[in-house]
């Protein structure tokens, strides 16, 4: 059971002109184990939903056929179990063991056994809290566990992931992939989508990378692949275990003192905390999952009431405002000083299209028509979204919106950035544009701090770091 | 941020009663006293109310917190009242032109303020002390509700507390875009529509989203769902749907005994 | 691009339904969180209430308009006045009855032209139905100790007028402007937009 057959595949979304995927041919054959690949925006999320037949047919056009054991997807879905992207729009009750006994109370499992596979699931998977905990009050990184432990209480045939470890912590991505690596034995075939692959490889057996155009570019073991087409590849935003980045140090050594933080908190979410953020330096707040990293990267950006302790912006940054907290600032003076990027790149945007969210910063900021499509189309180009300038924010794909997200910051250029992970998610190629883009940044003495599980980013580029713990 | 986690003590006799049950009790208390316009009726029940609240595991403290915005409805009752009562017998205590205050205007008042209370009253002990989630099961389990609604609404409300958690976010995004509203009202008044709206369309993309999360876990799997969590109907269960109304018909039958009832005249 | 016509409900139906109905509950409880801390007298002044009556409406017309199935606007309203119980509302559960007529009105209206028509003639007259509802359960049980012509006859005229403009036409341009978003693009009402 599990094997899985497309021919010729493609699907294209409503409201779109271009395919989400297309011309794609692939058989795999049950108990394999299935490393997807491909740039950012290239279908992965999407062929994933058609493989767990949660495509339906008034939500876009499809082409060609797919088939699970020979039979349509929508019609053996008990047999398939899929983790997606974003943790937080699937998960369905109120309290944590509740959302893992969902999915088996809609497959009629008995109750007397439901309990006792709710409990086993969340220990594989390492939830560090009592069943009871609500799940309003979980970190993102503690949400993506229990929704991998609501899609493994099933014990699905065919388990279907998308970035499953994308927002955790390195500890906790270990536990979750040492926890899929148990739950996929021989017969369960296994389809995963990462970016980044060198600590998925051990979990797979085949690597299939798809084309951004449309089609399967390769094929094969991940040995085979990476040899005969590891260079190109890479040109093409794949990210290819081995090869390293040259890292971007600072031009100059770290400017004048934009923020102090002085015992700085949120209790219960974020211990009291010392920090001093300069211009010209990056500084990287790193930390497990629920150590409060984005409760600070609020507290900085002046959107948050400091709970504990205060914050205080210099005259160089704030000017005569320096006297009062960065909270209280007007909005328009914030968002000249201090650009802020969300962890969740939705919870950013405040305009219909990608084409408005980019020009409504240096808009406010009194820049002439001229000046902002410039900037925004530059903006477009170097994070590869030109084409989707029309296009709605919310219907990016995960890739996509985080860098539209991380664009909005660039476009009004403040004079310090504060990005909670600015990189998850991103292709190769859109990540050393990434990259790029901060350093020009920093170089040209603005600050930066990012929030950030992504180790290969702070060697790349933090002058600085700084560990949270959490609040004990 | 909305909070609407139960505040009693979960283990408190009435509280602990199945959630139907309870609603059922509430609305089943709470009709009969719609009747009357006296004071006497709504009185008794009002110290009825009062008297079961420890048993349901609250405190008295808590209740005024939820129940405080009564007063203003109260208020709103007296202050229209005094305008345009219907019945403007009786002596005259006050009269300064449109505003005529009479014996038996305050008398309607009193009826009116008490009734208001003693029929929220038990609404407002209910949803405090009951969990949205087991109310969802009760209903499915024990009220033969269609599951897939029952279930459907509960994850809806799931996402109550993310909303305004949201709307938080919202706000803080629009502050980091460099909008907001300064103390001009109607740029306040737009700001907030803008706010709604965005929230708006973002629940229902979440909605949208949560929907296939569901069907991808079965939730439109045409077998027949099992209950992990099992909500009993026990003898007590039954004894407070009987009661609750017991108890109104006696506060109306103490009224009518006493001359006070006053029908609701259309 | 094929679209459901039956009139089963789809999971997502049940689902945006109540989504609508909970993100109005956080909605009504941010709008008094505004105007409690701006003018706590608001409360008293009787024609905002009546004003205000069509806002509390738009629920149940915005569902019916949006789900375009039997039972939409019912299963809308109903849910909302289990929020706002839920939220610890001043009127408790009876909130959840009114709530049940209301949605009764703008569902009639729906179904008095058999779920096919959702144009602004349909959402003015579901509108003016559930401020009829409201107005009804208003006027034996909350109004009767008021007085008859200076009072409550006018109170029930313009809680219907109100709903009507409000909630019908309100709801109505609602609807309009989510499909532009291309939130809607699941349902029937959502289905013109351009492409990109
Ligand atoms: N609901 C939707 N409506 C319209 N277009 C969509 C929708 N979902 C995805 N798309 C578009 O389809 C294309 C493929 O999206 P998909 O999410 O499958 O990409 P992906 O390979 O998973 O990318 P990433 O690595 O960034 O997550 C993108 O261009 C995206 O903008
Ligand atoms: N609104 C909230 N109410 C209560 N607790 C919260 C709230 N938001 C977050 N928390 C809790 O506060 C802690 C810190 O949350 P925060 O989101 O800042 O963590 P984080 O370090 O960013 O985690 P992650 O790496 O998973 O994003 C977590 O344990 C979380 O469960
Ligand atoms: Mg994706
Ligand atoms: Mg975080």
């Amino acid at each position: 059971m599990g094997g899985v057959r497309l021919r010729g595949f493609g699907w294209r979304h409503a409201g779109r002109r271009a395919w989400a995927v297309r011309g794609v041919d692939l058989w795999v054959r049950r108990g394999e184990r299935v490393l997807l690949l491909g740039p950012s925006g290239a279908g992965k999320s999407t062929l994933l939903a058609a493989l767990a037949g949660l495509l339906p047919e008034d939500s876009g056009e499809q082409e060609g056929t797919i088939e699970i054991d020979g039979r349509p997807p929508a019609e053996v879905r008990e047999r398939v179990g899929i983790v997606f992207q974003d943790p937080q729009s699937q998960l369905v009750m109120a309290r944590s063991g509740d959302d893992v006994a969902f999915g088996l109370e809609n497959r009629g499992v008995p109750a007397a056994q439901i309990w006792p596979r709710v409990d086993e699931v969340l220990h594989r998977v390492g939830f560090p809290y009592h069943r009871d905990r609500p799940t309003a009050a979980l970190s993102g990184g503690e949400q993506q566990r229990l929704a991998l432990a609501g899609a493994l209480a099933l014990r699905p045939d065919l388990l279907l992931l998308d970035e499953p470890t994308a927002n955790l912590d390195p500890a906790g991505a270990d536990l979750v992939r040492a926890a899929i690596a148990r739950a996929v034995d021989g017969d369960t075939t296994l389809i995963l989508v990462e970016h980044r692959i060198a600590d998925a490889l051990p979990l797979v057996d085949r690597v299939v990378v798809l084309e951004a155009g449309g089609g399967v570019r390769a094929d094969g073991t991940p040995e085979a692949v990476f040899a005969a087409h590891g260079d190109a590849l890479a040109a093409d935003g794949v990210w290819v275990p081995g090869r390293q980045f040259p890292p971007r140090p600072a031009a100059a050594p770290a400017g004048e003192v934009l923020l102090t933080a002085d015992r700085l908190g949120q209790p219960p979410r974020l211990a009291p905390t010392n920090l001093t953020v300069r211009a010209g330096e990056a500084l990287a707040v790193l930390g497990p999952n629920g150590a409060g990293k984005s409760t600070l990267a609020l507290l900085l950006g002046g959107l948050l009431k400091p709970g504990t302790g205060r914050l205080s912006a210099s005259t160089e940054l704030a000017g005569a405002d320096a006297r009062t907290a960065p909270h209280r600032w007007r909005a328009p003076a914030l968002a000249r000083r201090i650009g802020s990027v969300f962890q969740d790149p939705e919870h950013q945007f405040v305009t219909s299209t990608v084409f408005d969210e980019l020009a409504l910063g240096p808009r406010r900021t009194g820049a002439t028509d001229v000046v902002v499509r410039q900037r925004v189309d530059d903006l477009l180009q170097r994070l590869r979204l030109d084409k989707l300038a029309g296009a709605n924010p919310y219907t990016l794909s995960g890739g996509e919106a985080r860098r539209l997200s991380v664009a909005t910051a660039l476009a009004t250029a403040p004079r310090l950035v504060i990005c909670d992970e600015p990189t998850f998610g991103q292709d190769r190629r859109t990540w050393q544009e990434l990259v790029d883009l901060f350093a020009e940044l920093r170089d040209a003495g603005h600050g930066l701090v990012t929030v950030t599980h992504d180790t290969d980013f702070v060697a790349a580029l933090a002058d600085r770091t700084l560990t949270l713990r959490p609040v004990p | 941020m909305i909070d609407f986690e139960p505040v009693a003590r979960p283990d408190a006799p009435l509280a602990r009663r199945n959630p139907v049950a309870k609603l059922a009790a509430a609305l089943l208390f709470a009709f009969p006293l719609l009747a009357t316009l006296d004071p006497v009726a709504p009185a008794i029940a009002l110290a009825v109310e009062l008297a079961v609240l420890p048993l349901f595991g609250l405190r008295y403290r808590v209740l005024l917190r939820r129940a405080w915005p009564l007063l203003l409805a109260a208020g709103g009752v007296l202050v229209t009242l005094v305008l345009f009562a219907a019945d403007r017998s009786g002596r005259v205590l006050l009269d300064a032109g449109p505003i005529m205050v009479t014996s038996s205007v305050l008398l309607t008042a009193l009826g009116l303020v008490l009734r208001l209370f003693a029929v929220a009253l038990p609404g407002v002990i209910v949803f405090a002390t009951t969990d949205p989630t087991d109310l969802a099961d009760a209903l499915v389990q024990n009220a033969k509700a269609p599951a897939r609604f029952a279930i459907g609404a509960l994850a809806a409300f799931r996402l109550l507390p993310l909303l305004s958690q949201e709307w938080q976010m919202i706000a803080m995004a629009r502050r980091a875009r460099g909008v907001d509203a300064g103390r001009n009202p109607v740029a306040k008044l737009r700001l907030f529509a803008s706010t709604a709206f965005t929230l708006l369309v973002g629940a229902i993309r979440r909605g949208t989203r949560l929907a296939v999360a569901m069907d991808a876990r079965g939730f439109d799997s045409t077998t027949p769902r099992t209950f992990a969590r099992h909500q009993p109907f026990s003898t007590a269960d039954w004894l407070l749907l009987i009661c609750a109304p017991a108890l109104a018909a006696t506060a109306l039958t103490i009224s009518i005994t006493l001359g006070t009832f006053t029908p609701l005249t259309p | 691009m094929k679209l459901p016509t039956t009139n089963r409900w789809r999971t997502i139906d049940i689902v945006v339904a109540a989504v609508i109905a909970v993100a109005f509950g956080v909605i009504f409880w941010a709008w008094g969180l505004l105007w409690r801390a701006v003018d706590p007298a608001f409360a008293f002044f009787p024609a905002s209430q009546a004003i205000m009556y069509g806002v509390w409406l738009i629920p149940a017309v915005l569902g019916g308009l949006v789900i375009r199935k039997p039972g939409a606007a019912l299963f809308c309203e109903a849910v909302a006045a289990t929020v706002s119980a839920l939220l610890g509302s001043e009127w408790g559960g009876v909130t959840i009855v009114q709530g049940l007529i209301q949605g009764l009105g703008a569902e009639l209206a729906f179904a008095a032209f058999r779920y096919r028509s959702f144009r602004l003639p349909t959402a003015l007259l579901a509108g003016a139905m559930t401020g009829l509802g409201a107005a009804l359960f208003d006027f034996f049980v909350w109004n009767t100790a008021y007085e008859l012509v200076s009072y409550r006859i006018p109170y029930a005229l313009f809680t219907v007028l109100s709903a009507a403009v409000i909630a019908g036409a309100g709801a109505h341009a609602l609807t309009n402007s989510l499909a532009r978003t291309g939130a809607l693009s699941r349902f029937p009402s959502g289905r013109t937009r351009t492409l990109v």
